[in-house]
């Protein structure tokens, strides 16, 4: 339900980000995200589309690596990954394991642009060969 | 043309993380405790709150509430009841509260200094998922589902379970003829956050209320 949301917190963020290397064009966006970060990976796709038409990301592709969450068992001292997110225990001695070591990631771990070679005109840039034509 | 990977390692929600670390250091400075209450809608959020309140007020505490809401007033006119300062915050369609709502709606907020309150609590949109990803500065995020909801609600939405400090069971005098199977709903409570507090509650009743404000009083002067 807040997958709209999001997409245009990342739409947002990027932006400002990509605005550091001018005339790249941003390819592909790689996310972080956690099993417990409540969010819907098709419906955040989805909402993708229509938060970066119009904007410097329309057309880029968004990729998402979703995390299993890694517990930390204070009995045995292990952290393990567990499987879904229904039980919360040390798949290795069994105990409850509160301490939640990974799975409410929610980050941008990096973009993908693609850029004009140095000494090719920049397309769009202020000396770019169709402000001459 | 060339392709380049810049690394990024930013928070989606960073903006809204920056702004709650800032409501987190103005609540903590001023010495008010902010609890966050998240649940379905229905489970009875308000009416917990409402009582919550007058019980706070009895006692001398100085309380006041910021209660979101998609469309209506409504729950603001009957928290307002209770004598509290209260302020509505209508999201219009957008399903969760975020920081920049909570700080727009402290600014101007006439009856209320945050240095003369000892509790804030924030009643967020009725919903279990959206919530649980915005962090709105609070020190206490409570978790509510009513006996009426099924045991396995918790494990329906373990993230926003599993990211509260406190559980709170509502409606237990209804508990008998819903057919709650209390241990159940205790156990699943648990599995996804372990060693949470749960309180058992009821607003019409008032069971289970002394254990939520001796809480209270606990987690607003911590020892």
């Amino acid at each position: 339900m807040h997958e709209l949301s999001i997409a245009a917190s990342i739409v947002e963020a990027v932006t400002e980000s990509a605005s550091a290397y001018p005339g790249a064009r941003i390819k592909a966006v790689q996310l972080r995200v956690g099993a417990l970060a409540s969010v819907v990976e098709d419906s955040l796709q989805f909402c993708w589309e229509l938060a970066s038409e119009g904007s410097p990301l329309a057309g880029a592709k968004l990729v998402i690596n979703m995390l299993p969450v890694i517990v930390h068992c204070d009995g045995c001292g292990a952290d393990s990954e567990i499987e879904g997110v229904q039980s919360f225990r040390c798949p290795r001695c069994g105990e409850l394991a509160a301490d939640l070591r990974q799975g409410r990631e929610l980050e941008i771990e990096s973009i993908e642009l693609e850029e004009p070679e140095s000494g090719e005109t920049q397309i769009g840039a202020p000396n770019s060969v169709e402000e001459h034509i | 043309m060339t392709t380049r990977i810049v690394e990024l390692r930013r928070g989606i929600l960073k903006k809204n993380d920056e702004l709650a670390a800032v409501l987190r250091q103005r609540f903590t400075s001023a010495g008010v405790l902010v609890l966050n209450l998240v649940s379905s809608p229905g489970t009875g959020k308000t009416a917990f709150l409402e009582l919550t309140l007058r019980a706070l007020r009895a006692r001398g505490a100085h309380a006041a509430a910021l209660v979101g809401d998609l469309e209506t007033d409504n729950d603001a006119r009957r928290l307002a009841a209770s004598g509290a300062p209260v302020r509505q915050i209508n999201t219009h369609g957008i399903c969760h509260l975020d920081a920049e709502m909570v700080t727009k709606h402290l600014e101007g907020w006439e009856e209320v200094s945050l240095a003369g309150l000892n509790y804030l609590f924030i009643e967020n949109v009725g919903n279990l998922v959206c919530p649980s990803s915005y962090d709105l500065g609070e020190r206490i995020r409570v978790a509510l589902l009513s006996v009426t909801e099924g045991e396995d609600k918790p494990l329906k939405y373990p993230g926003l379970f599993n990211s509260s400090d406190a559980a709170v069971i509502t409606k237990i005098d209804l508990a008998v003829p819903c057919g709650f199977d209390r241990e159940l709903a205790l156990k699943n409570i648990n599995e996804i956050r372990p060693g949470i507090r749960i309180f058992e509650t009821s607003a019409k009743t008032g069971a289970g209320m002394d254990e939520w404000l001796a809480y209270l009083l606990e987690q607003e002067r911590p020892s």
